[in-house]
């Protein structure tokens, strides 16, 4: 059997340290923050969205390795791809890429914090463009259901 | 030097918990104690004995169980009064614990006395449950909430509680008599001396400091204390207010109800007697019977002995983890002003890492702001780990959170 500590292992530590798409985008579409008040884990997500893309994705904050390896992760996902297929990213997306498909659940918050905050900076992105109310409701829809 | 090893040679017997294997088989290292404490068998004994042999509403009906169950609940509330030496029994409320305690007092006190303009001081090192309650008072009344400033050293800055007491307008100085994260020990006896040339009263939160030191509150001579049962041996949701009698009176009622009425009519009511106007409804009956008994049992190890065997175990913590390179303790190196509360962090390892990693070796220590999160930006971290001492803790038991770290270090090749 698999130990907890087993999470710990070198990609994680390397993104850890040396994090992918840090900092922030000064002229950015949106930016969303959040943090979790159990552990004070606090990422912002800078986006720029051109064309109904992501042509740009920063992040920065405080978090634990697991938080932090996560965040990179998911801006490398997100990275050039349409609003569309990012309204699609889910959590298995972002766990597979690092093997914490199997992550205990008081340390699941800890890597889908920055799923979190980037749906919600989509969303304000969308709320804000959307043309007519019933897409707004579909949208309210789909953000009450992200966990 | 004296050593207290023998009184406490046996003492882990008493705590079935301590026997358990976690994780991979790992013998369980409790180290979280600033949070709560682990149950010896004789309080346990206490609550199931209630349960099995005298369970009945007290204060109220006349037969020979609800006789021996209101003796069993008042018999703590003596208990109590001797313990931390009290005089008038007719003071001591029992709560759920020290946030509840807090509360009553911001709610029952703090709204009727708090008017605009006036100042409510707290101190940077405070549990959120001695910040929140009078952010929530405060912030209604139109008055304000201000902060003793914290040194490098994880001490008080008197000086602030100095310049704003000048303005005349302080109603309240409320402060932990030891710090949850820092284990500092709080230089009351100077506040309160301070406070009482000013006229103004103090509230003292004691939920660090009881279960760990003698506490004399006649000496101390404060208007509010609260303490928790939970870190001192004592079941969860039950804690203590204590309150001087000539402020008690001059409070409202905090929860209306059954118990804590003396005539209800249609449209008036009149308040039962001290401290029973504060207790409404069916309290927590069984927990209390067992804070009961966990004060006799650190009664009868002495709680001087308790204070010395906790000052020796954090000198041989600090000093072996001074050895290890790249790890970082906050707070005072003088053990004569700090109780067993270690926070560190570990080069740049997150604290929820260095938990996780350690707690496959069975070791269980606290990661995160520890509810002080005023305290974690003044110290600039997001987040510590803490390591916090009882009765039960053993030398070895450090010796195994020392090698663990190695294991933190090998990980993120520190």
């Amino acid at each position: 059997m698999s130990s907890n500590a087993d999470i710990y292992h070198e990609i994680i530590v390397d993104y850890s340290r040396n994090p992918i798409n840090y900092g922030k985008i000064e002229d950015h579409d949106v930016t969303f923050h959040d943090s979790n008040p159990l552990c004070g884990d606090s990422i912002d997500i800078d986006l720029k969205i051109n064309d109904e893309k992501v042509t740009d994705i920063k992040f920065h904050g405080k978090g634990c390795a697991i938080c932090m390896a996560c965040s990179s992760v998911l801006t490398e996902i997100t990275k050039g791809k349409s609003l569309d297929d990012v309204r699609k990213i889910e959590k298995n997306d972002v766990l597979s890429e690092l093997g914490l498909e199997h992550l205990q659940a008081v340390r699941i918050k800890c890597a889908l914090l920055s799923l979190k905050v980037l749906k919600s900076a989509l969303y304000t992105y969308l709320g804000k463009h959307l043309e007519n109310s019933q897409d707004m409701d579909k949208l309210k829809d789909e953000a009450a259901n992200l966990y | 030097m004296q050593s207290t090893e023998s009184v406490f040679k046996d003492i882990r017997k008493d705590f079935p918990i301590l026997e358990r294997k976690v994780r991979d088989n790992k013998p369980l290292v409790y180290l979280d104690n600033a949070s709560t404490t682990q149950k010896p068998n004789q309080v346990i004994d206490s609550i199931t004995d209630y349960y099995q042999n005298h369970n009945a509403n007290i204060h109220r009906a006349v037969y020979a169980l609800a006789e021996e169950a209101t003796e069993a609940y008042e018999a703590t509330r003596d208990k109590i009064a001797n313990f931390v030496n009290i005089q008038n029994r007719q003071e001591i409320i029992f709560v759920r614990g020290t946030t509840e305690a807090i509360n009553l007092v911001a709610y029952a006190w703090g709204r009727p006395h708090i008017k605009e303009g006036d100042i409510v001081v707290t101190t940077e090192y405070e549990h959120h449950s001695n910040i929140v309650p009078w952010q929530l008072v405060t912030q209604e009344k139109g008055a304000k909430l201000e902060y003793i400033g914290m040194d490098d050293n994880g001490e008080l800055i008197l000086d602030d509680l100095d310049k704003i007491l000048a303005t005349g307008k302080v109603k309240l100085v409320t402060f932990s008599l030891m710090s949850n994260v820092l284990g500092t020990i709080t230089d009351a006896e100077k506040i309160i001396e301070k406070c009482k040339a000013a006229g103004v009263l103090t509230l003292i939160d004691g939920a660090q400091a009881v279960p760990h030191m003698k506490v004399n509150l006649e000496k101390l001579d404060c208007d509010f204390f609260a303490f928790s049962g939970h870190k001192m041996l004592g079941p969860t949701g039950i804690g203590v207010l204590w309150v001087k009698k000539q402020v008690l009176e001059t409070m409202s009622p905090f929860h209306g109800g059954g118990d804590m009425i003396r005539e209800v009519h249609k449209y008036e009511t009149t308040w039962n007697d001290l401290p029973y106007k504060f207790e409404a409804g069916t309290p927590n009956i069984a927990d209390v019977v067992g804070l009961g008994a966990a004060i006799d049992y650190l009664t009868k190890i002495g709680m001087d002995n308790i204070r010395q065997h906790e000052i020796e175990l954090t000198k041989y913590a600090i000093e072996k983890l001074s050895h290890v390179r790249g790890l970082h303790i906050y707070g005072t190196k003088d053990i004569s002003k700090r109780g067993g509360v270690i926070s560190f962090n570990f080069a740049d390892v997150h604290p929820h890492d260095v938990a996780q990693i350690i707690d496959e070796e069975g070791i269980a220590v606290r990661s995160g702001h520890h509810c002080a999160q005023v305290l974690m930006e003044r110290l600039n971290v997001a987040a510590t780990s803490r390591a916090s001492f009882y009765i039960y803790n053993t030398r070895e038991e450090i010796d195994v959170l020392v090698n663990s770290l190695n294991i933190v270090a090998k990980v993120f090749k520190l």
